[in-house]
């Protein structure tokens, strides 16, 4: 569409800016995409971590770690991400080396894709949290006894029957985090990590052809969050295999 | 596709507040927030004062405005994928697969930057009245934003107005109500009924999205504080306490939205 809109520069063809090779701006659009998947990945598994730990804290652990947690979700979910992204970006790196420089080494370099993924994992961690202590809370308390009943020992109960018996519960919140993850990465561009977003921008503003690159830079994202739908579906189906009715019930 | 809005303290309420333990972690919180007032610099405050509470009605104007627009987008856009022929129906469902598919972030860089640079090579709009209009940033901030909405809060009406029970619609399509009269007295009252607790999160996730504004150059209350970042080089006072700000505001939209849910008397069944 960017062919009919009249530009002051002599304004090259629209597969020319997409190129993939150096004079085109599609191999950067690309390596900022790749970036932004690896990113949203493993801020992804780490909020998987903490939110496994959360909810394993929030239902079977003592009052005090009860109300941490609490706390700790609910502060979370009540301040936007980019600020807490920030405090995580500046006051972590910073901290960190404080530690460092107490203990007696020099400072080190935290790298840019390490404290995102450290900065939006913990977000993720907290509503994690939540949709894997409400997915624990869905198992039928008759499928626990049962397993007790045959005399599984704590780990087998959970490898066996609760972790099998909540995924149903869990896939459709998890699915929404992963593609929240994945937009979310959209942020750290404020705080100046080469992502999709700020490679698209640094593209739109050398060549000012905003609207192509803002517009390929979507179709990216589109993208993967269609074909992530598409995967999510499968497993969930997969998932709730030798469940009848809970398909037709969403 | 949106964080669940899973915003009950529902274990914070049930429970009693005076344990020893809860008394315990009171003291160590007022003791930190007593170290954070006495041990860190809050001397800015004085000269940011009239900045931070302009930057506080940006946020809330921003945010009130593009609920209220947004909301009145996505009824149409709710009841169309629900009822509407199918003209109506995919682009909805196309809009708001594209709005939830993409970062907000990149929305908002399309609308500014996109017709930012697209308006000033028209005449006629350079001539006319809205030219100090959209030379400036809100606008976009406001028209980005209204779309976000729409487009999440779209998908929230789909599935309130499908989850209206038939038996309602027919009841009121048999005392000889017109198509009109049944959609404003049954279906829209039952379906915002339905959705307020989801519209309650998503109204808390728009709060949180306001301050990407920030990024093209509306001074709201996060532009706020990292300005004072800028100027006075202080890095953790100014987040922190914009941080509180946000957490206030939060509390105030799910206070607002429990005392207007528990207004609506429910008599279904």
């Amino acid at each position: 569409m960017t062919a009919y809109i009249p530009l002051p520069l002599s304004q090259p063809g629209l597969f020319d800016l997409l190129a993939l090779s150096p004079p085109g701006w599609g191999g950067n659009l690309l390596r900022g995409f790749v970036r932004s998947i690896e990113i949203g990945g493993g801020a992804f598994a780490l909020g998987l971590v903490v939110g496994a730990a959360g909810a394993g804290g929030k239902l079977y652990g003592g009052r005090v770690t009860r109300d941490l947690l609490n706390i700790y979700t609910t502060l979370i979910r009540a301040v936007p991400e980019l600020v807490l992204i920030l405090l995580i970006y500046f006051a972590g790196t910073d901290l960190i080396n404080r530690l460092m420089e107490a203990a007696g080494y020099g400072p080190i370099d935290i790298s840019g894709p390490v404290a995102g993924v450290i900065a939006l994992g913990f977000v993720q961690g907290a509503y994690a949290t939540e949709v894997l202590r409400g997915a624990v809370l869905a198992v039928p308390q008759g499928q626990i006894e049962a397993g007790r009943a045959f005399g599984m020992s704590s780990i087998m109960l959970t490898r066996r029957i609760t972790v099998p018996t909540m995924l149903p519960f869990a896939i459709p919140g998890l699915a929404n985090l992963w593609l929240v993850a994945a937009k979310n990465t959209a942020l750290l561009a404020v705080v100046g990590f080469g992502e999709l977003t700020l490679e698209t921008r640094q593209a739109a503003g050398a060549t000012k052809a905003y609207f192509t690159f803002f517009m390929a830079a979507g179709v990216l994202y589109l993208t993967l969050s269609v074909v992530s739908n598409f995967l999510i579906s499968r497993i969930e189906n997969r998932a709730r295999r030798g469940q009848p009715g809970m398909t037709e019930r969403r | 596709m949106t964080y669940a809005p899973t915003l009950s303290t529902d274990r914070f309420i049930t429970t009693a507040w005076f344990e020893p333990h809860r008394i315990a972690l009171a003291a160590i919180a007022a003791s930190l927030v007593v170290a954070a007032g006495v041990f860190m610099r809050w001397d800015w405050l004085a000269d940011y004062y009239p900045l931070a509470i302009s930057g506080l009605w940006q946020t809330i104007w921003i945010l009130v405005v593009t609920c209220v627009l947004g909301f009145a987008l996505a009824v149409p856009l709710g009841f169309a994928q629900v009822m509407g022929p199918l003209w109506l129906s995919v682009p909805s469902k196309a809009f708001c697969t594209v709005i939830r598919g993409t970062p907000l972030l990149l929305q908002l860089w399309l609308l500014y930057y996109g017709l930012g640079t697209l308006f000033p090579q028209f005449p006629e709009i350079r001539e006319s009245f809205l030219w100090p209009l959209v030379r400036q940033a809100w606008p976009y901030a406001v028209l980005a934003l209204t779309l976000s909405f729409a487009g999440y809060e779209g998908e929230v009406m789909r599935g309130a107005f499908a989850g209206v029970p038939g038996g309602q619609i027919e009841a009121a399509r048999a005392f000889g109500m017109s198509r009109w009269k049944v959609f404003r007295r049954v279906w829209l009252p039952q379906a915002i009924h339905k959705a307020l607790p989801t519209l309650a999160g998503e109204t808390v996730l728009q709060l949180k999205s306001t301050p990407l504004v920030a990024t093209i150059t509306v001074l709201d209350l996060y532009a706020v504080a990292l300005r004072v970042r800028q100027d006075t080089f202080i890095i953790y006072e100014p987040l922190l306490l914009l941080a509180l700000i946000y957490m206030i505001l939060t509390g105030l939209i799910v206070w607002a939205f429990g005392r207007l849910e528990a207004r609506i008397p429910i008599r279904l069944g």
